[in-house]
């Protein structure tokens, strides 16, 4: 184990982070406005994947593919959050996971009819295709890098958004009591869908960015969500700042296990027990960390302040 | 009207208890297999709605049971322990002791935290099962022969072993009359209701929940260890998250918070799987918005159609 390693392995964890952020982003967003609980989360991060490889490789330019994924999930997100879940906002949590679970069966299978169920490879761009020297003497991929800064752009802008514009101050006010908004003359109907809908395309450029560097298919998204689900429980719900938080902390928590708990058991307990218990104990770090933060502080690590 | 309900009741025993004769009769085994099949589900359907239904706790993660009971039996088999005798109170006691610790860390919270923590315990064991290379990881690993109870019960034999999962079924039926109409049923029902105002006046409710909650995965335990008899294969995606939507949409579809209509989500649910998987094998595009359309339009489940069914009892 060298320092190389852990520098590179270190900027991994902080690669998936970010991606556990994108998600997590939206998803609480949603869950903090329109106390909605959003399985099919997950289904629009892998449209967005899907429609991101589509484009990339019939224009062979991956930032138009990522920008037709942007503008496609966003109006997707908002044609699902008119036609099916817009009624369920006053419904209770288990109605949301219900339907929401349905929206995911329809758009796995829609998905592996369209494209079919084998995964989907493409290549990192080739403008991006090299590595870095991110501190002398340490190379890492040039693609990756890029999506660690996009991520913490797009967490900047979401503060700013939120803590400085018009459209941040509706939402912070639907957060927190959505009738008197809609008193005052918002129409809060429309701010609902546009908040869904760059929920939406948050995920979708998770997944368009994901489209190089993990497969590609139906399924895809549920995997990641149940993590975003970890990275939100140990935020703190409804809280971007903890969501930004929670997903550095499982990333990090999550990669670094994946590459150094082998290696560190075998010492302890010798190599080939650590060959079956590394990668098990490694698979259930992040769940280990949620329980161990639960039993500590149930509400999460910074917890929305809710009328 | 109880007694248009009573009947309907006898009504719907009789028809499962009659199956294999009708499958023997029409030389149609695939019909034993798949009402075996269904009543597994219904075992572990019913277990969930005790917790779900009646205790109002969201659980995400009745799946993770269901595995765990599966592995209770298939790891005794593959050291060469057949004994139903074992793996049956193996199962039992492995997925209670699960239900156990996971109940202990999520029911500190409610609500939509309650849900995706118990969607991430189940999701947790799926990844263990699937990384353990010495108990077939992802493939899973065959049942070299189903429980064996002695020679007295032998579940080789489909019609001994479909009247075995029914007896089950029924037993479990009748507990669960027992328990909800019990002090401890009654004690969870008003917890569900107004928590504070129960703690308020002296009950210790977390330890109520959590009892139920175990309970709950014994039988999903339970419905585990006949499963993979059933199918007489391992897989670690009988814990996967699908698994819990699926046995919850069971719940919700029969009607939850009765005591029959997890039964009857199960039969409607399985069977419209059956019959939309033969018509395409996209079946689930047609079964997803099907769902959407129940939860927006259907709310009081199949149950509450049923002639005589009350408001809301067991």
């Amino acid at each position: 184990m060298n320092w190389l390693l852990v520098v590179e392995q270190c900027l991994n964890g902080l690669q998936f982070g970010v991606m556990l952020f994108l998600m997590a982003a939206g998803l609480t967003l949603v869950f903090g406005i329109m106390n909605l609980v959003n399985l099919a989360h997950g289904s629009l991060y892998m449209v967005g994947a899907y429609l991101a490889t589509a484009a990339f490789n019939r224009t062979g330019s991956f930032l138009a593919g990522v920008a037709f994924a942007l503008a496609a999930t966003l109006a997707i997100g908002m044609l699902v959050e008119v036609i099916a879940l817009r009624t369920l906002y006053e419904r209770d949590h288990l109605d949301q996971v219900l339907a929401t679970f349905g929206l995911i069966l329809f758009f796995n299978e829609a998905v592996a009819i369209v494209w079919g169920r084998a995964a989907l490879f493409t290549a990192v761009p080739r403008a991006l295709s090299g590595h870095l020297q991110v501190l002398p003497g340490i190379p890492y991929p040039a693609y990756r890098a890029v999506i660690i800064l996009v991520g913490l752009a797009v967490a900047l802008l979401l503060y700013v958004v939120v803590s400085r514009t018009r459209l941040g101050m509706l939402i912070r006010a639907g957060a927190s009591n959505r009738t008197m908004v809609g008193a005052l003359g918002v129409n809060i109907r429309l701010l609902y869908t546009v908040v869904f809908g760059f929920g939406a395309a948050l995920a979708a450029l998770g997944g368009a960015m994901a489209g190089p560097i993990y497969s590609v298919l139906p399924g895809m998204g549920e995997e990641i969500l149940i993590q975003v689900f970890v990275v939100i429980v140990i935020g703190g719900i409804g809280s971007i700042r903890g969501a930004l938080v929670g997903a550095v902390v499982v990333g990090m928590v999550d990669t670094l296990g994946r590459a150094f708990l082998k290696p560190m058991l075998s010492t302890v307990i010798g190599p080939s027990a650590a060959d079956n218990a590394g990668p098990a104990l490694a698979s259930m770090l992040i769940y280990i960390l949620m329980a161990a933060v639960l039993f500590f502080r149930p509400q999460g690590l910074f917890p929305a302040v809710r009328s | 009207m109880r007694s248009a309900r009573a009947l309907t009741l006898v009504a719907g025993f009789l028809v499962l208890g009659l199956v294999p004769v009708v499958a023997a009769l029409a030389n149609q085994p695939f019909y034993l297999d798949l009402f075996r099949r269904i009543m597994i589900f219904a075992i572990a359907a019913v277990s969930l709605d005790l917790i779900l239904g009646f205790g109002g706790m969201v659980s995400f993660g009745h799946a993770a049971y269901l595995g765990i009971g599966a592995y209770a039996v298939a790891i005794p088999a593959f050291y060469g322990i057949h004994s139903g005798l074992v793996q049956w109170p193996l199962a039992l006691a492995l997925s209670g002791l699960a239900a156990l610790a996971i109940g202990a860390v999520s029911l500190r919270t409610s609500g939509v935290s309650f849900i995706m923590i118990t969607l991430a315990f189940a999701q947790m064991l799926y990844y263990l099962g699937i990384s353990i290379n010495a108990w077939g990881a992802d493939d899973g690993m065959r049942l070299a022969r189903r429980s064996q109870f002695g020679g007295v019960v032998d579940l080789a034999n489909a019609y001994v072993f479909y009247y075995v999962v029914f007896g089950v079924l029924v037993a479990l039926l009748w507990l669960g009359h027992r328990l909800i109409h019990a002090r401890f049923g009654v004690v969870i029902r008003a917890a569900k209701s107004n928590e504070p105002r129960m703690r308020a006046i002296g009950f210790a409710t977390f330890r109520y929940k959590l009892a139920a909650f175990v309970i709950a995965g014994a039988g999903g335990g339970l419905a585990g260890a006949l499963l993979t008899n059933q199918t007489e294969y391992l897989t670690p995606s009988y814990m996967h998250w699908t698994r819990s939507g699926d046995i919850m949409v069971m719940v919700i579809l029969g009607g939850m918070g009765t005591l029959y209509g997890p039964v009857l989500g199960a039969v409607a649910f399985l069977l419209l799987e059956d019959i939309l998987s033969a018509w395409t094998v996209h079946w689930q595009v047609v079964l997803g918005p099907l769902l959407v359309l129940v939860v927006l339009y259907a709310r009081r489940g199949l149950y509450g159609l049923l002639p005589g069914a009350g408001a809301r009892d067991g």
